[in-house]
């Protein structure tokens, strides 16, 4: 279990306040925020490049504040490459097992590796020809040869395209669960902690604003910030269905969502995607979703009636929660809440396009 | 480097570049010419006698071998210095800089006296070593303290930039997979910074190769070819000198050449 109390750092214009978190089991847990919000000077001040200017960081019960990193079992992979130039793909990931092991197993490790990260036909190449994506493969599956005992990723996404990105997921998904290795993963894209996350803290002006599921998170933010932040309010994990037939493109999403009162409520949602189908998550931006008093033609592929449970008033314009069997939030004007008559208890109709549902694959 | 993939270089000949390359043309010809005149005025059969000669090639050999021998053993020394001038902050760095440089400033005769105080017998130097049972006056020990003397600073300063040059994320990601400083040290950060370190060997080498006045007054005899070309030149006259003069340019140049080319040629570790 890593356990951060109350780290401070000042590193002007850097400065992270007061922050606490734990990461337990195997946890997969993702750090929102801002870029410039301290993130990356946080997981510096865990992998133990930087000395915090006060509070204390434990990994299993051991106080190591002032260890040395290289004695503190915890692996960082940088954002950008720090491959080795000088060696080859194989001499990298045989870097850490380099003075542990007899060389039989460092070379069976290595192609153990080499096989879970898709890496094998590149163990000869030098880093400088590889691609962004395999180089961060390469950089996870060295990190990983360390055997830590918690990973520190600093937005490992962010220089990927589209494929490679969904890849790195799966990879990173299948190390935290089959290796059960504790992960921190920081990011500002909220997709990632949406896909990858199994716990989230969202960072906001060098302190951690919101901690806790991901479901806690994204559905019940504690500050309009982190709602404006984490951008949605609408998601659902479920499946997304092979296209049926020719000449669609769009599909249905299958979710049984958890309701307030802890039943599983069956939901199908029409999603525009190219995505074939798989598990995956889909969210709706509440700006999105539009209410009515009575069902209309429109182009909106997703209708739904339910009522209205709770209105909030947002910095700009009001929040409608609609109860559907789960809850959805609609962004609409101060206006149309009086034009419509919207209140608590009253019937309405709640639709979005199908172009308005995101899909994020698992 | 030249940067020609982006910028087309100028091609066309203005008055002002004109009356540079004249002014360039000049200082290389002050360069050129006495080389080229002394290579031309000494004949073949001179040449081969010189060649022949005992005395010159034992000097030559000595030459070449102290100097290198020089800087192998004080890169062992001047290499971790100066990585620990490229990443560590310490009190009065300014003064220690300052000081790496001295023996470029200082005249080398007086380097020599400098250095001949503590290597002779009443010296520090000089006392441990008789104590270990050597003598730095008069032997090839103190033509290789006399050489590293004026040399040395070639080595710390360039390897330094080498160092500085390593990207220190390459060292902390090292680290932080568990390896020990001292492994950090010979496995990222000396092979990163290994053209560096090399080119300042061979600029120490070369340096100390060529060096007289220090070498001059610790160590007279056994005789390197420097001080060799000076005594001939005492004793017997421009004539005499010339000979030993372009031989031992010509074995300098040699191994200046395939050096650097072997430096050159190795695959850089690049960034």
């Amino acid at each position: 279990m890593l356990s951060v109390r109350e780290i401070c750092k000042n590193l002007t214009p850097f400065a992270i306040k007061n922050v606490s978190f734990e990461v337990s089991g195997s946890q997969y847990f993702v750090l929102l925020g801002r870029t410039g919000v301290g993130k990356s000077v946080l997981l510096e001040t865990i992998a133990g490049l930087i000395r915090p200017d006060a509070g204390r960081i434990f990994l299993d019960g051991k106080d190591i504040t002032n260890e040395k990193m290289q004695k503190r079992k915890i692996a960082l992979v940088f954002q950008n490459s720090t491959l080795f130039p000088h060696m080859t793909v194989y001499d990298n990931i045989a870097y850490p097992l380099r003075c542990r092991s007899p060389k039989f197993q460092i070379r069976q490790r290595v192609a153990e590796l080499a096989e879970d990260f898709a890496v094998r036909h590149l163990l000869a190449a030098k880093p400088q020809t590889l691609s962004g994506g395999e180089s961060q493969r390469v950089s996870l599956a060295r990190a990983v040869a360390s055997e830590p005992r918690c990973l520190l990723l600093d937005e490992p996404l962010s220089s990927l395209d589209t494929k490679s990105r969904s890849q790195m997921r799966a990879l990173l998904r299948k190390i935290n669960t089959r290796n059960r290795m504790q992960i921190v993963h920081v990011t500002h894209d909220y997709t990632e902690a949406v896909s990858l996350a199994t716990h989230v803290a969202v960072m906001e002006g060098g302190t951690i604003a919101q901690a806790g599921t991901v479901e806690q998170i994204f559905q019940r933010p504690k500050s309009e910030f982190i709602a404006r932040f984490v951008g949605i309010r609408n998601f659902f994990k479920g499946r997304l269905q092979e296209p049926q037939g020719q000449g669609t493109d769009t599909r249905w999403f299958t979710s049984g969502s958890p309701s307030k009162e802890g039943r599983i409520f069956d939901l199908s949602l029409s999603v525009l995607t190219d995505s074939s189908g798989g598990p995956g998550f889909v969210c709706v931006r509440s700006e999105d979703v539009t209410i009515g008093d009575t069902a209309s033609r429109t182009s909106a592929r997703n209708n739904f009636e339910g009522t209205i449970v709770d209105i909030i008033p947002a910095g700009v314009g009001v929040e409608v929660i609609v109860d559907i069997g789960v809850e959805i939030a609609a962004l609409v004007t101060a206006e149309s809440v009086k034009a419509l008559g919207l209140g608590c208890g009253k019937k309405v109709w709640v639709s979005f396009k199908a172009s308005a549902v995101k899909y994020v694959e698992e | 480097m030249r940067d020609t993939k982006y910028e087309k270089r100028d091609t066309r000949y203005e008055p002002l570049s004109l009356a540079f390359a004249a002014l360039g043309g000049l200082v290389l010809l002050f360069i050129v010419a006495p080389l080229a005149s002394m290579f031309v005025s000494c004949s073949v059969p001179e040449l081969a006698e010189t060649a022949k000669d005992a005395e010159v090639r034992s000097s030559i050999w000595l030459t070449l071998w102290t100097s290198m021998a020089a800087t192998m053993l004080f890169a062992i020394a001047a290499v971790p210095f100066s990585y620990l001038l490229a990443r560590k902050d310490f009190p009065l760095k300014g003064l220690v800089t300052a000081i790496i440089d001295l023996p470029i400033v200082i005249p080398h005769s007086a380097a020599g006296i400098a250095l001949f105080g503590i290597v002779s017998k009443n010296g520090v130097l000089g006392k441990a070593a008789a104590r270990m049972g050597f003598s730095f006056i008069g032997t090839p020990a103190g033509i290789m303290a006399a050489m590293a003397f004026v040399s040395i600073p070639y080595l710390l300063n360039s390897a330094r930039d080498g160092f500085l040059a390593v990207p220190v994320r390459l060292e902390k990601a090292a680290l932080s997979l568990g390896a020990s400083p001292l492994r950090v040290f010979l496995t990222v950060s000396v092979p990163l910074a290994w053209r560096s370190i090399l080119s300042g060997s061979i600029l120490m080498w070369a340096r100390g190769m060529s060096e007289f006045g220090a070498v001059l007054i610790i160590a007279y005899h056994p005789m390197t070819t420097p001080v060799l070309i000076y005594e001939r030149f005492g004793a017997f006259g421009l004539k005499y000198a010339r000979p030993a003069a372009v031989l031992f340019i010509t074995v300098c140049l040699v191994f200046l050449v395939v050096l650097r080319l072997l430096a050159g040629g190795k695959n850089n570790a690049q960034r």
